[in-house]
């Protein structure tokens, strides 16, 4: 991703756990996507607050992706699909992979 | 140049461009669109050897990827062995997952995106573009600011895997000779994104 961060609130507490459903949805980092959109479409998809948005946002910037949801494979599809219709690059698999 | 988006008060967006500016912005929708549209596969060849209840409701799509790393990008694969530390030999599971993935759901996304560059062109249509000497208004309302924000990105995705743009790679365009195309096609991405930054900035 790329341009200057928008300013991110600090969170006290890691709200990031790991995923007991069987398939995730990750979404890698890629030098074209603005930090800002990226961040707006974890808002507007998955309807995440700002804070956490953010941190997911800066997660794939930083570390080069982030799970951003879990669940069924089906449900996972959707939202790799929808992904793809904002224009991140995204996969899903297994949650133990 | 275009100060890009500002909010509208009752919601949605407004911006305007030069003639010039309105004028690029519709010419690379319009070669987008072109793009989408040229890759799709002859509907008999697919059928010849398809899911036959995809063929039926007609919604199967290719099997494989597209060669040209533009539409590569915008219509990615669905799984992905990226992580080294995933299994390796997966006896084609991996392979099958994403050619399932791509059937079913890349005439969609083909489609999605032809619709949304489509909207813009219509947009930028509506808002004069075909005049050269009045500047050009774009009012978005919030539907009209989603299709932008994607369709910006879109154009973006293109034309920064045309050029290999990497991150932290403005020097490498900078370096260039004032007169080098690849220099001038990197300034019209980024144009594009300061454009996008002023939009994502109207959101609520």
């Amino acid at each position: 991703m790329t341009t200057a961060p928008s300013e991110v609130e600090e969170t006290g507490t890691d709200e990031r756990v790991l995923p007991d459903s069987p398939w995730v949805t990750i979404v890698w980092n890629d030098p074209v996507n603005l930090m800002s959109y990226v961040a707006w479409v974890f808002r507007s998809h998955f309807g995440y607050s700002k804070a956490k948005a953010d941190e997911l946002m800066l997660a794939v910037h930083q570390e080069g992706k982030a799970i951003v949801s879990d669940g069924s494979r089906e449900a996972m599809e959707r939202d790799v699909e929808a992904m793809h219709g904002y224009g991140l690059w995204a996969t899903l698999q297994k949650a133990d992979e | 140049m275009t100060a890009g988006f500002s909010p509208l008060r009752r919601g949605g967006a407004h911006a305007q461009f030069e003639p010039a500016e309105a004028g690029l912005l519709a010419s690379l929708a319009r070669q987008v669109v072109e793009l989408l549209r040229d890759g799709v596969p002859d509907p008999q060849v697919a059928e010849a050897d398809g899911d036959p209840l995809a063929q039926l409701v007609g919604v199967d799509g290719p099997p494989d990827p597209p060669d040209d790393p533009v539409l590569a990008r915008l219509l990615p694969d669905g799984y992905s062995d990226a992580d080294p530390t995933a299994p390796h030999d997966d006896g084609g599971e991996l392979a099958d997952a994403n050619a399932d993935f791509r059937r079913y759901t890349e005439p969609g996304l083909r489609d999605g995106k032809v619709a949304t560059a489509q909207s813009v062109i219509a947009a930028l249509h509506e808002a004069g573009v075909d005049d050269p000497d009045q500047p050009v208004d774009v009012e978005l309302d919030a539907d009209g600011v989603q299709s932008w924000l994607r369709c910006l990105t879109d154009l973006r995705l293109a034309i920064g895997t045309r050029l290999g743009v990497e991150q932290d790679d403005e020097d490498r365009w900078e370096s260039l000779p004032p007169d080098d195309a690849a220099r001038g096609m990197h300034e019209v991405y980024d144009w594009l994104g300061y454009v996008q930054e002023t939009l994502v900035r109207t959101l609520p």
